[in-house]
């Protein structure tokens, strides 16, 4: 397949790999001793355990898999008030797919589903507007939630609807921003990370330069990376080489998709729509401030926290979560996924306790699916 | 099939309504107009009644399997809601060893389905019956309001003949047997998802539908060692080497770099997020086979019209009992495990 095969070519990868191995010996780090690197977002999470690079690497360098999964860091709270709303009369709930088995504190949205809620799978946000345009007489509402990769198309769609005047549609806005959860690992004086590798698709977005506090600040190099294999490899060697040379900068290894300043027709549609929160809550890290997105009063109308009372912080926040459950340390990266005690028995992709379980980025997920410990068992 | 002695009349109307249900002569005008008339069952009465010499042979077994068929949509690049209903349960005898003789056909029909849809479901059924060489010889139609189905559900019963001496079980393979399947994987389910629509795919992927068991009776004929066969269907081929891993107890390794692959199936998983590992087939078997039989049976596969792409994926091992494990093009491995939950509802 063209503009795929060329960033899997198992030759290139030794290559690249055999220099991984060179520049982590030369940093001194070991097994015992190992660097420390972060994955942010869970596509990579993904790709790493879907080709098996954590096999391939230096048992010197660990693997961190960071809070990068939008549908993993959503409190349970949020999807209570979303099952609450889909359960009234006359509501349609509209999401994208992997929300759907996310565990709220009664049920997920499947289940309400099941129960007789309407609840339908989307691809776009703009599919549920055209639902809401082929029901008049019912309040569409769509479930947007995600980074800044979905955020775009989530604004976008509310312009849309303000330009057609589409009075029975709104949007349940749970959308999220990565700079400041990253901001907040490293504050946390447990966090051991030497350095990360950037998000991608978000950055084609937001662009390079919202990570500059984190070289500027934190003295960690960052390297904004795409989703291929040795796109992965190439990026984890480059913040090798700069914690090797003691540098900490902002590069961009994905540049064939990742302007520099981002994508500004995006960013001026989010800036419009939205604004921040003074504080979001996330699944396993908690507040953190200035990381959630709302609507502005301006688009009112399409807001569903305004349509159905159910605004931010008004209910009991913070709901417990299920007993055993340690998603949090996972995300944190004090434990390894197979080291929470419920992993495998009372927690797996078929009977999710944590979210870390639910979305196919979710590290608890990767591991499981793609064997993580039982596959060092195995070969 | 309940049928009178009065010539069949032909459906005048444009769509099904309840009178086609109501067990009147609007419902025998269907049957008999749709339906009997084109798979031309050998008698009316209520019950087939059925004979074959080779049920008679001693240590032949009958083998009898079921399935049902919710397609969505029912029409698709490459075939429909009959010719998988045909193919899956014809290939179902198959694998286990035997040869098809007779189905049953049940329609469950949504009221307003045009009859002209259904006149091509049971064309389709009837082509795809003529080249596995089975007869549809029972049947039965109910209609439901409405809201209260979805187009056409049609379930397919079939009974088959496994001759002496055969016994194809899962649980029979050994480490160091050879895993070899029929051609490419994926293209059905890739091809039912572009044909949905909301994603706005356009490919000229063809769903694989097609009957195996002249390919089976080919391949046990040069290879009578073969272990086991699974069609991967639902869940595809991970989900039947994982069965057969399990039932076994052997461990599964397949080549990453050996999976034949669409370039356009992969394009439209690489665009997904979906994996081929998973999607389904409605005409791809993989067979396990000693090695030294291994190379009879890949040129008699490949000598069948279904088996021009036969290819050996990978094999059986000791180690990593009871999982499957990938190696990737990069040498790194990985599990494949079973399918969770589903990748896409109603595929066959």
């Amino acid at each position: 397949m063209k503009y795929a095969d060329e960033f899997r070519d198992p030759v290139a990868a030794r290559g690249v790999l055999a220099a991984i191995a060179r520049v982590t010996d030369e940093i001194g780090a070991t097994k015992d001793k190992p660097v420390h690197i972060m994955e942010i977002c869970g596509g990579h999470t993904h790709a790493i355990f879907r080709y098996g690079l954590d096999k391939l690497t230096p048992p010197g360098l660990e693997f961190i898999h960071g809070p990068g999964c939008p549908v993993c860091v959503l409190p349970m709270s949020r999807i209570d008030e979303c099952v609450e709303i889909a359960e009234r009369p006359g509501v349609i709930m509209t999401t994208f797919g992997d929300a759907m088995r996310v565990p709220g504190r009664r049920k997920s949205l499947i289940q309400a589903k099941a129960d007789g809620a309407d609840v339908r799978m989307v691809y776009s946000p703009l599919d549920a507007l055209e639902l809401a345009r082929r029901h008049p007489d019912r309040e569409v509402v769509f479930f947007g939630l995600g980074f800044e990769t979905t955020t775009p198309s989530t604004a976008l769609t509310i312009l849309q609807a303000a330009a057609d005047n589409q009075t029975n549609f709104s949007i349940f806005c749970n959308h999220i921003t990565v700079p400041p959860p990253i901001k907040a690992l490293l504050d946390d004086p447990h966090m051991v990370l030497d350095g990360f590798v950037g998000p991608g698709h978000v950055s084609m977005v937001i662009g390079i330069h919202p990570y500059d506090f984190i070289a500027r600040d934190y003295g960690k190099p960052i390297v904004v990376a795409g989703f291929e294999p040795l796109d992965l490899l190439q990026s984890v060697l480059m913040v090798l080489e700069q914690i090797r040379d003691g540098r900490a900068e902002v590069q961009n290894q994905y540049a064939r998709v990742v302007p520099d300043d981002g994508n500004p027709v995006s960013i001026a549609a989010c800036a419009e729509v939205y604004e921040p929160r003074p504080s979001f809550e996330w699944r396993g890290l908690g507040e953190i401030d200035a990381s959630g997105l709302r609507i502005r009063p301006k688009y009112a109308a399409f807001d569903a926290e305004v349509k159905f009372g159910i605004g931010y912080g008004k209910g009991p926040r913070a709901v417990a979560e299920p007993e055993g459950c340690r998603c949090g340390d996972v995300m944190t990266g004090r434990i390894k996924p197979h080291a929470c005690p419920q992993f495998g028995k009372g927690c797996t992709p078929e009977m999710p306790l944590g979210a870390l379980m639910v979305s196919s980025e979710g590290a608890c997920a990767a591991y499981y699916q793609y064997g993580g410990l039982r596959l060092e068992e195995a070969v | 099939m309940n049928a009178g002695l009065r010539p069949a009349r032909r459906v005048v109307s444009d769509r099904v309504t309840l009178a086609h249900g109501g067990g009147g002569k609007a419902m025998r005008d269907l049957i008999e107009d749709v339906f009997t008339s084109v798979f031309a069952p050998p008698g009316m009465e209520d019950q087939a009644r059925l004979m074959h010499p080779s049920v008679l042979e001693p240590g032949a077994q009958l083998a009898f399997t079921t399935d049902s068929f919710v397609v969505s949509p029912m029409e698709f690049p490459g075939g429909d809601i009959g010719t998988i209903a045909v193919c899956g349960t014809v290939n179902d005898l198959a694998v286990g060893g035997a040869r098809p003789l007779w189905l049953s056909a049940a329609f469950i029909i949504e009221e307003g389905v045009p009859i002209t849809t259904l006149r091509r479901i049971a064309a389709s059924m009837q082509r795809a019956a003529e080249a596995a060489g089975v007869r549809i010889v029972t049947g039965d139609t109910k209609v439901v309001g409405k809201g209260s189905g979805d187009g056409v559900f049609v379930t397919t019963s079939g009974v088959g003949v496994i001759p002496p001496g055969r016994t194809l079980i899962a649980s029979s393979v050994q480490p160091g047997d050879v895993a070899i399947v029929n051609g490419v994987l994926g293209d059905h389910g890739a091809a039912i998802l572009a044909a949905r629509g909301d994603m706005a795919l356009t490919t000229d992927i063809q769903s694989d539908c097609q009957p195996l068991n002249h390919l089976m009776e080919a391949v046990l004929a040069a290879a009578p060692a073969v272990r086991c066969a699974r069609d991967a269907t639902r869940g595809g081929l991970a989900s039947a080497l994982n069965e057969i891993a399990d039932a076994a107890g052997v461990g599964i390794e397949i080549m990453e770099a050996d999976l034949p692959l669409r370039a356009e199936v992969k394009g439209v998983c690489e665009i997904l997020g979906l994996d081929p590992l998973y999607l389904a087939n409605e005409g791809t078997l993989v067979l396990f086979t000693p090695p030294e039989q291994a190379e009879a049976a890949l040129v008699a596969m490949r000598a069948t019209k279904a088996g021009r792409g036969a290819c050996i994926i990978g094999r059986a091992t000791t180690a990593h009992p009871r999982t499957v494990v990938m190696k990737t093009v990069f040498g790194g491995g990985r599990i494949v495990d079973m399918l969770v939950g589903e990748q896409l509802p109603r595929i066959c």
